[in-house]
């Protein structure tokens, strides 16, 4: 299936660098971030650009296998072998990176970061409560704090607030792509959504990305087209983020027959899952909003089960795969609980996929998988 | 009107014959599948054909599983072994809750309803100690064939084996021959090692009704004891374990009609 504007949005994000570089020229400035637990807000009422640098490919990794040990999560690997050989681009144009202390693995990889890279962490939290949320707002302080000094800037409730509507303007774009995967056939594969909330996480310039977006989901809307048969089962992926490079599981569940409607994860849905109150104090409303975000690393993590089921229902999900890199404690544990609520309340079958980035387990992994849509038929 | 079911395995392939109104085995043949997994297809099927005096145009449908199952181009549709061996084991013993199987690469563990019907599968293909191929590490090592192991491991009291891995548990099976433990207690420690690994892969899914043990490693009367013993409850085991994939294939190739 081929759309204009799929192809428009994928022919301007192909130049996703060299418009960065061109912004930076004129003296914009560029703010890495590694997790979505980092507001895009703070860095935009900055007049920064914020750009994405989880690291989804494998060619990175070994680089980083000579400091960082094998046995560690691919993405945290692929992130700080991109580094190591300053191979991204997104990376080296960063003239600072925000980082959270999320997971063990990525807080003392963060640590040999900050010997090549200036710096800011956020102290994040592990629980989402009222003392945690006032932390959190602390914690956001400091980074306003932070990118007033070093660039110059002032960054008040005003800048804040536009920041706001911006970024609003882009999520819901965002989102009424994605949720164009709620109509039965889906019009759009997983692996297009996948590409699609990627290439968005990079974009300089935030008004166009919208627009391309929006663009997007007209098009696609009015066609009424679709890559599936009606009969084809519903996946909805839950788990650890995936992008262009981490993207095998996704192609397998689709080269096998499924259509992957929905990733519950922090590259795609979970960005556009809530927007940002405008009217309130603004740090009050994205600490609270960005706290929200259902990841594993919280403990406990409760919305993780409420969003399924608002998931798993509004997509018409027939079945639920969760997807967790290897080396990677918290989604590797909360597998079990998944399963059991996936299982025994939605009532829908369940399959966890441990891997990572490289291809050498994608014959396995198809048993698993053929095995699994077998079992849905 | 006869159908074949062809299962080629990483160290087995095999055949099972059927006949597709009653259901009835005919023939089944198992040849080692070496480094040719469609030679060993074409072999397996051509014997099991000979045996039921049957030509194989004459076949109306085949199904293949197994790893190999993609080299088999006259297969007529091919299905995952784990669909395959929930089958086969429910039809061989109606009363089957948990199919469990260890392979030559991998092992698995599969809820099944009463139709034979998948619920719910766990594999494990990562870890060597798991599966099959863990004894063929101790065989070479003790220089015994996998029957002389059974034999051994029936008559010696388990010796610890802690090693989480096969590489490791290699070094650590070496230490304890030259520490003077008897063959019989290694291999004895191999076969629970590999149990319990079975029983904790169980474990992850949801386990009610009987179970049925499949696969080559059923043949060898002390392993199953081994594993019973391990459950806490005794295992079904057919008379020709290893040929339950294809018997499930071609229960399959039946149904299609
Ligand atoms: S998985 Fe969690 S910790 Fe990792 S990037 Fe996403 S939100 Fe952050
Ligand atoms: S996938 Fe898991 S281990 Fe990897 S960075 Fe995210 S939370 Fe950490």
């Amino acid at each position: 299936m081929s759309y204009p504007s799929v192809e428009r949005f994928k022919d301007i994000t192909d130049r996703n660098v060299l418009a960065l570089q061109e912004a930076k020229q004129a003296g914009v400035k560029v703010v890495g971030q590694y997790c979505i637990y980092s507001p895009l807000e703070i860095a935009l009422a900055a007049g920064a650009v914020p750009v994405s640098l989880c690291g989804t490919k494998n060619d990175s990794i070994p680089p980083a296998e000579s400091i960082l040990p094998r046995s560690l999560c691919p993405l945290i690997k692929s992130s700080f072998g991109f580094a190591l050989e300053d191979s991204c681009p997104y990376l080296a144009a960063s003239d600072i990176v925000i980082a959270d202390t999320t997971c063990d693995g990525k807080k003392k990889m963060f640590e040999l970061l900050a010997e090549r890279k200036s710096m800011f962490m956020l102290q994040l939290p592990q629980i989402q409560n009222e003392p945690a949320l006032a932390y959190w707002k602390g914690q956001y302080e400091r980074l306003v704090r932070e990118l007033e000094l070093r660039f110059d800037v002032v960054i008040g409730v005003k800048e804040l607030r536009s920041a706001i509507r911006k970024a609003n303007r882009f999520r819901r774009a965002l989102k009424s792509v994605l949720d164009l995967a709620k109509r039965k056939p889906s019009p759009l594969s997983g692996m297009e959504l996948m590409e699609i909330a990627h290439r968005a996480s990079f974009v300089p310039d935030w008004d166009k990305a919208t627009e391309l977006l929006e663009d997007i989901a007209r098009e696609v809307d009015a066609s009424g087209e679709s890559p599936f048969t009606a009969s084809a089962p519903r996946i909805l992926l839950t788990g650890v983020p995936v992008g262009l490079g981490s993207h095998k599981v996704v192609k397998l569940l689709e080269d096998c027959g499924a259509s992957v409607v929905c990733l519950d994860n922090c590259s795609c849905y979970k960005k556009v899952r809530l927007m940002i109150d405008e009217n309130a104090d603004p740090l009050d409303a994205l600490a609270s909003r960005y706290l929200d975000t259902p990841c594993s690393v919280m403990s406990p993590n409760p919305n993780r089960y409420v969003v399924l089921e608002n998931l798993a229902s509004e997509f018409r999900a027939d079945a639920v795969v969760d997807l967790t890199w290897q080396g990677c404690q918290t989604y590797d544990v909360e597998s079990w609980s998944v399963k059991r609520f996936v299982r025994e309340k939605l009532h829908l079958p369940f399959l966890q996929i441990v891997t990572d980035y490289s291809p050498a387990d994608t014959e396995q992994l198809k048993v698993r998988v053929e095995a699994f849509l077998e079992m849905l038929r | 009107m006869p159908v074949a079911g062809i299962d080629v395995g990483s160290v087995a392939a095999k055949a099972v014959i059927l006949d597709e109104l009653t259901n009835n085995v005919l023939a089944h043949a198992l040849v080692p599948t070496g480094w040719n997994p469609r030679q060993a297809g074409e072999d397996a099927l051509d014997r099991a054909c000979a045996q039921a005096g049957v030509d194989r145009p004459a076949l109306t449908r085949v199904t293949g599983t197994g790893y190999g199952r993609i080299a088999l181009p006259f297969a007529d549709k091919t299905v995952t072994e784990i669909t395959c061996h929930a089958l086969g084991a429910v039809h061989l013993f109606p009363g089957t809750g948990v199919v469990l199987d260890i392979g030559g690469q991998d092992s698995k563990a599969i809820a099944v309803d009463a139709d034979g019907s998948v619920q719910d599968f766990v594999m494990n293909d990562k870890c060597a100690a798991g599966t099959g191929r863990f004894l063929q590490v101790l065989s070479g090592i003790l220089g015994m064939d996998v029957q002389a192991l059974d034999e051994a491991a029936g008559r010696g009291r388990p010796a610890d084996i802690s090693s989480m891995c096969a590489v490791f548990a290699e070094t650590e099976i070496v230490g304890l021959l030259a520490q003077g433990v008897s063959p019989e207690d290694v291999a004895a420690g191999v076969f629970r090692s590999l149990a319990r690994r079975m029983v904790s892969l169980s474990r992850r899914i949801a386990c009610r009704g009987e179970y049925t043990f499949t696969g080559g490693l059923a043949t060898l009367p002390a392993f199953v004891r081994c594993l019973s013993s391990e459950l806490g409850t005794t295992v079904n085991v057919a008379n020709d374990p290893q040929n339950t994939g294809a018997l499930g294939a071609a229960l399959i190739a039946a149904r299609l009609c």
